[in-house]
């Protein structure tokens, strides 16, 4: 799983190896000043001796801006390695994102891959950053220290072979303990945040059914919980500090007491043993050392918080997409007929359920077909065969007489247009928008595509026209304008077939007839597919298709279809009795 | 939350007075223990201090001594380390007790934040909800409370303990020599302006990141979310393109950001370190000249202080920022907090009621199926109106603000049993004039009165508690298919669901469903069709078994085939009540007994569909395509 992480370090590989080389020198240095402070007390102050003061003191001074400056370019480093890392990885998971086909993106769904690209990024450059800088630093701080304290007095040092497994034990029952009750605060967390966010998008239920109490208590039910589990974690960590300090005090009685002795022993003669010098530097080396090994216990808590991130991450990158481009692509579509050999399919390999039953299909090019069909008839299912947005399971889909999977995507995607039923518009003006069906569209191909598809009325009613800015979702234009801007986005492809799935549905009746007949006249070679759940949408079409339930119940022209289909006449009647006529 | 920073002037946030004022309110329903922590972390900070005076006296008045003597006695070294041992022990017990009482303290004040902000939340008008987006909201309830959380129980006493050591140090190094500490001050105000200086750098950065990480966070957001048009588009190369672009940017000053933050340490760091060598050096020129009265033990311990000193401020200049961020958190929790509720006069409220055998209508406890407005009059006695469901409008004028008027002169009446449509333009005022007689607004101008009562007098709840309302988006919550239906009335029985369910013609698909009533729903019943969806809302509103419905383009977003079979569910739940219907679909309206068509908040026509047809006016238009509905 690192392993897949660390492809993104990539250029950031030289700042990456840099930060835990110039944190290693920084830390000898560290380690080296209280001994050389030491020296300066024994040598220079006990002796009286303002020559050695200065000496020393000068070499301290040289000593501390040189382990400034390593710290300085350690951060630096760090800074640029973790933030870069960052964007090497969340650019490589949104360009793997692109790769997706639309099972994968299902499979993941939109919500969920957005807090991998964002929240969970952030928590791995947080750890990338720990584990070059603080982890690299506390283990080596420890064994300079500790090597220090043993160059001192070898009969003082092993005071710490004691006391650091006591405080390891200690920071790691507490690690252990805490770590399952965060994990489960973390859950709890999700929970609070979805009850939350399911009141606000219900609010107007909510206060319909004056249900404001029954949610407080609710909410009230998880927050305790909240309370109940951090409360005990918190109560775990409370005895971080104490340990830590039952540790070190523990170290300076000792070593007080001890080192007392020694330098009596030794008459305070540094060339006999221990001397008061010595005693303030082992002083200093037991805070380092301690410190060090509590610094690293924290670095660990938070890698193995940041971990469930970094799966989540490589779940990204190591899906692998199932639609790709074939080894010599054709890139030119012959014409917009299309045909379906005995097709089935299932979304997923494993599900039972079959969403299109061997289906067969003949379409000619310049056809206009209608499908009808209920709500979970398949008829979205049907039409993403076309332009490859899923494989097909069984049997072949074929464009301009050539099986889909032959094409180049993108020439296949160019041609085949579609107009999705859950369409988005981007945050940009109208132009901006339509550009996407075709990148260097002059301002009359963009007028004349509004024209067919019946938008241009309506953006002229708009003070800036073409130029008027589309909120993000499209939520500033009202539904009809938005299908309606949608569709003449994807004619500015010019594409040899058109698939509107249920495109005109907030458009009324007659504008959809203008549409449609538009098209008839505008285009008529390109093959046009309508999904649509409104008879008269389709009623004039040279082809429907009564879908259901996966399967073709009937093919044919309204007049037949009205004859010899039950689905269809039911629909048909149902909408009569509304009057929907034209 | 993008939104809310855009507004960031780009500089050092400051430190928000009046939100930490309101914060510490928060401290006093926990006095007593508030004070026990204030103690312990005293007692532990002196502790410390204590203990970095230790070296001193060990130094000075033992080893020093017993240097001087032939045969050396220790036990008084011995008692010496004793006492610092008792002192220790007391600094680790203060220690321990602080951050165990902290932690109930910091915990139970952020709960009752977080269920003071839930409860209060519910209370606010639905005009709070329309100008305020989802996420903003939310924040409060994720990043504000977690960095709130952060400032209470680490921040503050952290900050607490070093003010407690700073004074401490300060006053032992002023006892072990002044000459020195005034050296240290010096030092330190220079120490400070550095520091001043780079966290003021990483501070702005910091903002400029977060705005930079908003701007990453809501593109891909945006391209997530339109992934399969980009896919359709062929548009994944400019896709990147553009976030490449502004990841490039937030990179650049997450790198700035982070290099003055992790920089600061090992400077403020080795300044220590130069301090220290200053002290020595100054020090040792006063010991060997005999200035100032230093002893040798004194200096090695003004060197063990002089690191106390620095570390506790260094660590106060770092959780400054911490509780900076914190306060401006805090304040936007104070902002929810103050917004005002949904103001509420109403003085009737509903209650089951019997017709006592004169045929009065009186109060009864149980349940009977006939409900009353309990209406008390201003000389004491009490008025009861049966529940009927009557409602009726005259010329109300309303606006969402003052300035502009949204709905002119509307005057409607609907009687028991009559089924109300309203057709037109979105944004003619459907839905509008739906949300005036639940009063999720409050009108401006006019009257409403639902059985003869001003809407105004009646309490909300009770007022809510007999309209039934379907919505266009269908929003179920976690929980079990049973659970949302029951949402409708909470007492109801399992039968009683059922009942309402087969009413709705739920019933069979629900019975469909892996574990029936009991299938789970979770990401608003994401497994289901939007027809099953709204189905399951047409059952809640069944269940609460109200006399006047509200239906919102309850089917607008079903096929006509299974409108079909929700219409059948809905008629049946229509029968014997008053209805209003907005819809979409003339097919749906047809039948009602009033059709309203409104055009600007105005109603142009009116009449049944059959005088409709024959006006030959904006309906008939409607009715033949000949006019656009959007």
């Amino acid at each position: 799983m690192v392993k897949t992480l660390m492809r993104s370090v990539r250029e950031y590989k030289k700042s990456s190896i840099l930060t835990p080389v110039f944190v290693t020198f920084e830390v000898i240095l560290e380690v080296m000043i209280p001994l050389l402070m030491a020296k300066l007390i024994d040598y220079g102050i006990e002796a009286g001796n303002m020559q050695y003061i200065l000496k020393m003191g000068a070499i301290l001074v040289i000593c501390c801006i040189v382990s400034l400056t390593f710290g300085a370019l350690s951060g630096k480093y760090a800074a640029v390695a973790s933030a870069g890392f960052a964007k090497n990885l969340r650019m490589d998971m949104y360009n793997k994102v692109q790769e997706y086909s639309f099972s994968n993106i299902d499979k993941f769904s939109a919500a969920s891959i957005v807090t991998r690209l964002t929240t969970d990024i952030t928590n791995i450059q947080n750890a990338y950053q720990m584990a070059i800088r603080v982890a690299v630093r506390s283990p080596i701080m420890l064994i300079f220290a500790l090597f220090m304290a043993f160059q001192i007095n070898s009969h003082l040092a092993p005071i710490f072979v004691i006391a650091i497994p006591i405080l390891a034990v200690g920071l790691w029952l507490i690690i252990q303990n805490a770590k399952t009750i965060f994990e489960r605060v973390f859950r709890t967390y999700d929970h609070l945040n979805n009850v939350v966010q399911e009141n606000l998008h219900g609010i107007r239920v909510v206060k319909s059914f004056v249900r404001e109490d029954h949610e407080t208590e609710k909410f009230g039910k998880v927050s305790q919980t909240i309370y109940k589990d951090f409360s005990k974690a918190e109560r775990i960590l409370a005895f971080n500090a104490p340990l830590m300090q039952f540790c070190a005090y523990g170290c300076m009685l000792l070593i007080s007491w001890l080192g007392a002795k020694l330098i009596v022993a030794s008459g305070n003669n540094p060339a006999v043993g221990m001397t008061t010098g010595d005693l303030t530097s082992m002083f200093s080396y037991t805070m380092q050392i301690l410190m060090s090994l509590m610094m690293f216990s924290m670095v660990f808590v938070m890698i193995t918080i940041s971990y469930a991130s970094m799966e989540r991450a490589v779940e990204i990158l190591n899906e692998e997409s199932d639609i790709h481009n074939p080894e010599h692509p054709i890139s030119q579509v012959e014409d917009g007929s299309i045909v379906f050999e005995n097709v089935s399919f299932r979304y997923g390999k494993n599900a039972d359920k079959l969403c299109l039953d061997h289906i067969n299909l003949n379409i000619p090019a310049g056809a206009t077909v209608g499908i009808i069909g209920g709500t979970g008839s398949s008829k979205s299912t049907l039409v993403q065969l076309i332009p490859r947005l899923y494989d097909v399971s069984e049997g072949s889909v074929k464009v301009g007489g050539r099986d889909v999977r032959e094409y180049d995507l993108e020439t296949l995607r160019q041609q085949v247009a579609m107009v999705l039923q859950k369409n988005v518009l981007f945050s940009g003006t109208i132009k901006d928008n339509l550009r996407w069906g075709k990148e260097d569209a002059t301002d009359e191909e963009m007028l004349h595509v509004c024209k067919l598809a019946q938008a241009d009325d309506f953006i002229q009613t708009f003070p800036d026209r073409y130029d008027t800015y589309i909120e993000q979702g499209g939520t500033n234009v009202s539904g009809g304008q938005k299908q309606r801007l949608c569709i003449a986005r994807a004619l500015l492809k010019k594409p040899k077939i058109l698939i509107l799935d249920d495109s005109t549905s907030a458009v009324d009746t007659k504008t959809d007839a203008m549409i449609r007949k538009a098209f008839r006249e505008e285009i008529p070679d390109t093959t046009n597919i309508i999904i649509a759940q409104r008879i008269s949408s389709v009623e004039d079409a040279d082809m429907i298709l009564v879908l259901d339930d996966g399967k073709i119940d009937g093919v044919g022209t309204h007049a037949e279809l009205l004859k010899e289909n039950a689905i269809y006449r039911e629909v048909y009647e149902s909408q009569q009795k509304g009057g929907i006529e034209e | 939350m993008r939104r809310r920073r855009k507004g960031v002037p780009i500089g050092r946030p400051k430190m928000d007075k009046v939100a930490m004022k309101r914060l510490l309110g928060y401290l006093k329903d926990y006095k007593l223990r508030v004070i026990l922590v204030l103690v312990c972390i005293l007692l532990s900070a002196v502790s410390g201090v204590i203990g970095s005076l230790f070296l001193k006296v060990v130094i000075d008045s033992y080893i020093v001594p017993l240097l001087q003597m032939a045969v050396p006695d220790f036990s008084g070294l011995f008692r010496a380390v004793l006492m610092m041992g008792g002192v220790y022990l007391m600094g680790i017990v203060a220690t321990f007790l602080y951050n165990w009482l902290m932690v109930a303290i910091s915990q139970g004040i952020l709960k009752e934040i977080r269920d003071t902000m839930f409860a209060h939340m519910q209370r606010l008008p639905i005009r709070y909800f329309d100008t305020h987006t989802h996420g903003d909201i939310m924040s409060r309830y994720t990043n504000d409370t977690d960095t709130l959380r952060q400032m209470i129980s680490q921040s503050i006493p952290q900050m607490f303990s070093s003010v407690v050591t700073i004074a401490a140090v300060f006053c032992a190094m002023v006892y072990t020599s002044i000459h020195l500490t005034v050296l240290v001050l010096v030092v330190m105000f220079f120490v400070m302006k550095i520091f001043k200086y780079i966290a003021g750098h990483s501070g702005m950065y910091f903002i400029r990141q977060q705005e930079a990480l908003g701007d990453v966070n809501g593109y891909i957001e945006e391209m997530i979310h339109g992934q399969k048009v980009v896919k359709v588009f062929c548009h994944e190369e400019k896709a990147k393109e553009a976030f490449c672009e502004k990841n490039e940017a937030l990179c650049e000053n997450a790198t700035k950001a982070n290099q003055y933050a992790n920089i600061l340490m090992p400077i403020m760091m080795n300044l220590g370190n130069l301090q220290y060598v200053l002290i020595a050096i100054v020090g040792g020129a006063l010991a060997v000249n005999g200035i100032g009265g230093l002893t040798l033990g004194a200096i090695a311990s003004f060197l063990q202080l002089s690191k106390s000193f620095s570390a506790p401020i260094s660590q106060v200049s770092q959780q400054i920022n911490a509780v900076v961020m914190a306060l401006a958190g805090a304040k936007r929790i104070f902002e929810l907090l103050d917004e005002e509720e949904e103001s509420d006069d109403g003085v009737v409220t509903l209650v089951n009621a019997k017709y006592t055998d004169d045929g009065a209508l009186t109060e009864c406890k149980e349940h009977t199926g006939i409900w009353a407005w309990k209406q008390p009059r201003p000389d004491g006695s009490v008025e009861y109106t049966k529940l009927a469901g009557d409602v009726r409008f005259f010329d109300v004028d309303f606006g969402y603000t003052e300035d502009k008027i949204v709905l002119h002169n509307i005057s409607l009446y609907a009687k028991p049993g009559h089924k109300i449509a309203f057709v037109g333009a979105t944004g003619a005022g459907k839905t509008t004039i739906t949300n005036l007689i639940n009063r999720f607004y409050d009108i401006a101008d006019g009257k409403i009165r639902y059985d003869g009562i001003n809407i105004n007098k009646i309490k909300k709840a009770d007022l809510r508690h007999s309209l039934g309302i379907v919505l266009q988006d269908v929003n179920l919550f976690t929980g079990t298919v049973m659970d949302n239906i029951r949402y409708g009335k909470l007492d109801a029985t399992d039968e009683e669901c059922i009942r309402a369910a087969k009413l709705a013609n739920a019933d069979s698909f629900i019975r469909m469903l892996p574990e029936g009533y009991q299938t789970i729903l979770s990401g608003d019943g994401s497994g289901l069709s939007q027809g099953q969806r709204q189905l399951i809302s047409i059952a809640r509103a069944a269940v609460a078994d109200p006399p006047v419905m509200i239906l919102d383009e309850a089917t607008s977003s079903i096929d006509t085939r299974t409108e079909a079979i929700v219409q059948r569910g809905m008629d049946a739940l229509m029968k014997g009540r008053t209805v209003f219907v907005i819809a979409h679909r003339l097919s749906t309206v047809q039948n009602s007994n009033v059709i309203m068509v409104l055009e600007q908040g105005r109603i142009i026509e009116r009449g049944d569909h059959d005088d409709l047809i024959a006006q030959k006016g904006k309906y008939y238009q409607l009715y033949t395509g000949a006019f656009e509905l959007e």
